[in-house]
């Protein structure tokens, strides 16, 4: 191994980062390349002072380690560097527009992250006695009348720990209401094709059968193919509304009574409620379930996948059947939390915990606070602005990249292209690493399946005119590069940190975790 | 003799052991192969059920067994080697033999020339 | 409103890009049933952060927090003093606002990132290999629960009575759906742990025992025996740990052959926050990668041959399995897993056995301390930073009392185990790095006052 420098740190792979950027270290200027804490660190090394302990026999019940964990330690300064300098190869909302449709990558406001670390919700314990939290119980029942109110539903559970786990949460009571109704027998759910994966992976993690719903060619729900698919086997259906191709499902109520005269119920996958926050209430369209994603709708940061939070808003037919533990605001205006300790015969049918503890307070913490500064003329301007902004785009590109559902009408909060058009050779993923090169993360590609190549943008509210006109440049240009057949765009992008990645070697011979070479080599 | 399916696999049949893969096209379609699951020893499979697993880096796919019988063998050979299907689909990367429990479900295959003509057509 | 770049001047001139002569025009395909004509009643208009701020404010104040009082909970959350410089470089915005590393070339930071926590986790719980995190510790255990299932095609489990109760009630209430038999029971106030009474329930259908180390009460066993036991006959082991630091001072649950290790790791960077949100954590041993829910972060090159990090195995997941899917997990706890990975690297192998050191020698003291207190027994022989005590009677009303006093005692076992009349006089408490003596001097005369 060709070691540098004498401050230990190497980089990834001498030769070739010589070889291309002609300098000493590999890094281009304020483009720093980074090795592992493994291999700059070293297990004596610490960033922290502990107190002596005390001088007492241990009592490890002859457990006590005797062997290295192997954790390497950084002094204080080099691990603030070290975390910088990677933050560095990180896009991020705080830098540009980051158009992932379908998953809202608007501003993030600061005063959420100020209020989240108030040690009055930071520094408590979830097993505290109630009366010394009062405070904490009620954040969340404050953003829980909220939610109630915003989406014209019955109760909300505020467990769920991401979207994906509030979908679960929904299926769950309904799966609960329909084995109390002696229906435990209907065993399908009905998915449309153009679905989030996490609908499908649900509904089976829940026991049930999946089966799709064709969409229409104008990017809706076929309704007349889910009708005729009803039946008493059906449990349910779960359907995105705003769907994934940016379209309002206008036949929503339609499908809700239809799905309820044959016995189901209706879930409906929260994704994209920013489009309709404080102007359409889902309550009013006949569903029973939906989960909202705080972090889409309400801001909370996505911080590089997560921790999310997923409410579920629920019916009055399925309100009886949510998990525990929830709070309850009394005359005098105490709160208790319900859990199992407290429920007793209050809330005999819940299908019981879906995690350790009450959900995830410091997301609510943040979505209470955006929700109070936007108030509700903030929030109905919320979804104007995001949908004002998905339609300027649509419209401004519709002459340069293939819009399937151009026709269909306007869009909700995002727009959708597709890869037709392009030149042979060239396909979705060249545009998508064009745009890197332009400054832009990529919009969200190949999804929804039911179009070609697909490219969803969503832009959200929080983006000027300037911004968006930049944007709509940048990737007119990228497709007209494309058209023209522009073979660089195929090994694009050219600037960024790195170029495109192996990801069929990593697939085929998968390395999770750092293994020191030399006790590799030693081992082989 | 070698009979295909609509689903892209082939079984090449000799006396009743049969030898099942996925056809050149259908990797072609898959590419880069980065994980196959074959089936144990042993297993008894009908015709149609998900026996293998063929893995791209962004797609997984079910291999069905064109017909029913025993697994006689899984190629070993595609857990270090994933990229044999990718090199050569129809042979050395071939995914499990069986022997035939009933040959009579040959007849609803496709032979070599049809399966051309079908997979001209998509 | 302080959000929303756009002015009056721009919306119009945008409508006239797109043909539109109101906004209302864009909301057409809402049916008029579902439009509001007005704004959402009862909530109030837009806010100042002024405004905004001081109602918060007032509802934070309305908490007694862990910090203002001799403070002893745990028993799944623990409270450890975090270094400045991991909120600070959590708060980063190329962090705290990226998205899941889906474009790899504009996201090494946080890849590279999740494959250093990897490598700490595994190394920690002494799995072969380790995911980019779960929900929480509770989620985390059903998974592997659910893991279990898959790789031994068995549907029992049979969860010690040493599992953090809410574990036990999140995996209940998932295998009523999945149709996976459970057995479970309850701890006893005694010293010893149910490990033989686990060894005799292991049969040909065990898919897995599930056993959290150190358990609920605080207790610790070898978990040798054990793994030997399920391994014989062929069922998994799966070890829970609800408090990381522990690892620090005890062997890891994957060295006395553990398959797979779960565990919150909300002690290391989290934070209490009331319950959420943690960070779960999740090894196994490499046979069984395939069978991993949640996202992996692997190592491969670029086209120009540097080192880089991408998502990997992603076929097990949701976006592409869909139904098949090995979970329907999505998003994770990536901001979390980053506060986890500061935290650990800032301690070292160095600092967090020291860290583990401070908090055992504070715990013995305290539990010798509280154990001379008339009405309290120790229950525990072993245990790392967390003890039970038996006291003389009911201790739920004792920890509310002394809260009244500003003491935030432990949790009482009546609050986890409602009903259970042989633990309602139990008492976990909880001692780290952030325990004074002064605060032990204060709980033992407290308990002492409520005793008598």
């Amino acid at each position: 191994m060709n070691t540098i420098n004498q401050s230990g740190w190497r980089p990834t792979t001498p030769e070739t980062c010589e070889g291309s950027t002609g300098t000493f270290t590999g890094n281009r200027a304020l483009m720093l390349e980074e090795a592992l804490i493994f291999e700059i660190g070293s297990t004596d090394t610490t960033g922290v002072e502990v107190a002596e302990p005390a001088e007492v026999a241990s009592r490890l019940g002859g457990l006590a380690r005797n062997t290295p964990i192997g954790l390497p330690g950084l002094s204080e300064p080099e691990t603030v560097r070290h975390y910088t300098r990677l933050s560095r190869q990180n896009y991020a909302i705080d830098l540009g527009l980051f158009p992932l449709g379908s998953c809202t990558m608007k501003h993030n406001p600061r005063l959420n992250e100020k209020m989240a670390r108030l040690p009055g919700f930071a520094d408590v314990h979830p097993l505290q006695p109630v009366d010394t939290v009062q405070g904490a119980l009620g954040v969340i029942n404050e953003l829980a009348v909220w939610l109630i109110e915003l989406t014209g539903m019955h109760g909300v559970a505020m467990t769920p720990k991401a979207g994906a786990h509030g979908e679960l949460c929904g299926i769950l009571c309904i799966k609960a209401a329909l084995d109390a109704k002696g229906e435990g027998h209907r065993k399908v759910i009905l998915v449309p094709e153009s679905a989030h994966g996490t609908n499908p992976a649900t509904a089976a993690f829940a026991g049930y059968t999946v089966e799709d719903i064709p969409a229409t060619a104008e990017g809706r729900v076929d309704v007349e193919a889910l009708k005729a698919r009803l039946g008493p086997d059906v449990a349910g259906v779960m359907i995105t509304n705003p769907n994934t191709c940016g379209l309002f499902e206008r036949e929503m109520r339609t499908i809700s009574d239809a799905v309820h005269a044959a016995g189901g119920f209706v879930y409906c996958d929260g994704a994209n409620f920013n489009a309709i926050v404080g102007r359409v209430r889902p309550g009013d369209l006949g569903i029973d379930a939906m989960h909202i994603n705080l972090h889409k709708t309400f801001s909370t940061p996505h911080g590089g996948g997560g921790p999310g939070s997923g409410p579920v808003v629920l019916s009055k037919a399925l309100s009886p059947y949510g998990p525990l533990p929830f709070t309850e605001r009394h005359a005098d205006g105490h709160i208790t939390l319900v859990e199992e300790e407290t429920v007793g015969d209050r809330h005999p049918h819940s299908f019981g915990r879906m995690c350790a503890f009450n959900g995830q307070m410091g997301m609510f913490t943040r979505a209470l606070t955006y929700i109070l500064s936007h108030g509700a003329d903030g929030l109905r301007q919320v979804a104007e602005d995001s949908v004002l902004n998905a339609n300027y785009i649509l419209r401004s590109l519709e002459d340069t990249l293939a819009a399937p559902f151009a026709a269909s009408g306007p869009c909700m909060h995002e727009a959708i292209f597709s890869d037709d058009g392009l030149p042979e050779g060239f396909s979705t993923i060249d545009i998508a690493k064009g745009l890197i090169d332009e400054g832009y993360h990529p919009m969200t590609m190949y999804f929804p399946l039911v179009v070609h190549g697909a490219m969803l943008v969503e832009p959200t509210e929080t983006e000027s005119k300037a911004a968006l006109d930049q944007f709509i440049g940048a990737l007119r240009s990228v497709a007209e590069r494309a058209k023209a057949g522009d073979e660089s765009l195929r090994s694009a992008p050219h600037f960024a940190p790195r170029r495109r990645l192996d990801e069929t070697l990593a697939a085929r011979k998968p390395v999770l975790v750092w293994k020191d070479p030399e006790l590799a080599q030693a081992a082989e | 003799m070698r009979y295909f399916t609509e689903d892209h696999e082939w079984v090449d049949v000799d006396g009743d052991i049969g030898t099942v893969g996925i056809t050149d096209y259908a990797q072609g379609q898959l590419g880069d192969i980065v994980f196959v699951d074959v089936p144990e020893e042993g297993k008894t499979v009908t015709k149609g059920d998900e026996t293998a697993v063929v893995e791209s880096v962004k797609a997984a796919s079910d291999v069905y067994t064109p017909v029913s019988g025993r697994v006689i063998e899984g190629n070993a050979e595609l857990a270090d080697n994933p990229g044999l299907v990718n090199e050569d689909a129809d042979g050395e990367g071939w995914f499990f033999k069986l022997t035939l429990s009933d040959p009579s479900e040959l007849e609803g295959l496709m032979d070599e020339a049809k399966y051309e003509a079908f997979v001209a057509k998509l | 409103m302080r959000y929303l770049p756009l002015t009056q001047p721009d919306r119009e001139a945008m409508l006239g890009v797109i043909g539109a002569e109101t906004i209302d025009d864009l909301f057409v395909d809402v049916p008029a049933i579902a439009q509001l004509d007005g704004p959402i009643r009862d909530l109030p208009m837009h806010a100042s952060e002024l405004a905004v701020e001081r109602h918060m404010t007032a509802l934070a104040r309305k908490n007694l927090t862990a910090g203002e009082a001799p403070f002893f909970l745990g028993c799944g959350a623990y409270r450890h003093h975090v270094p400045a410089s991991v909120d600070h470089l959590i708060q980063r915005g190329e962090f705290l606002t990226a998205y899941t590393p889906y474009q790899p070339e504009i996201a090494q930071g946080t890849l590279q990132m999740l494959f250093e926590f990897q490598t700490q986790v595994a190394r920690l719980l002494g799995t072969d290999v380790a995911n980019a995190s779960m929900y929480d510790g509770s989620t985390a255990c059903w998974e592997a629960i659910g893991m279990a299932r898959r790789v031994t095609k068995r549907g029992k489990a049979i969860l010690s009575g040493g599992l953090h109760p809410h574990y036990v009630s999140v995996a209940k209430t998932m295998a009523k759906y999945t149709g996976d038999h459970l057995e479970t029971s309850l701890p006893t106030l005694s010293v010893e742990t149910d490990i033989d009474t686990l060894i005799a329930a292991i049969d040909d259908d065990t898919s897995c025992v599930v056993v959290q180390y150190p358990d609920i009460l605080g207790r610790i066993a070898d978990l040798r025996p054990l793994a030997d036991a399920c391994h014989a006959k062929k069922a998994l082991l799966v070890a829970v740990v609800t408090e990381p630091v522990a690892l620090g001072a005890l062997k890891s649950p994957g060295e006395m052959d553990a398959d797979i290790v779960v565990g919150e790791g909300q002690s290391i960077g989290v934070g209490l926050q009331f319950g959420g949100p943690y960070v779960g954590l999740m090894g196994c041993k490499e046979k069984y990668i395939r069978q991993m829910p949640g996202r992996f972060c692997g190592e491969t090159v670029d086209a120009e041959g540097k080192r880089g990090f991408v998502l990997t195995l992603s076929t097990r997941e949701q976006h592409i399995r869909r139904e098949k899917a090995t979970s329907n997990i999505c998003t994770n706890s990536g901001l979390c897993a980053l506060a986890f990975s500061i935290h650990m690297t800032l301690l070292g192998e160095a600092g967090l056995r020291a860290l583990a050191a401070t908090n055992h020698a504070g715990a013995v003291a305290a539990a010798e301390r509280l154990a001379k207190v008339p009405g309290v027994e120790l229950v525990n022989d072993a245990f790392f930073n967390e003890f039970t005590l038996k006291l003389s009677k009911e201790a739920r009303p004792v920890v509310r009392a002394l809260a009244d006093k500003g003491i935030l005692a432990g949790v009482s076992l009546g609050r986890l185990y409602p009903g259970a009349d042989g633990l309602a006089n139990g008492l976990v408490v909880a001692v780290t790095e952030t325990t004074t003596s002064e605060d032990v001097e204060t709980l033992a005369s407290a308990l002492e006052e409520a005793l008598a």
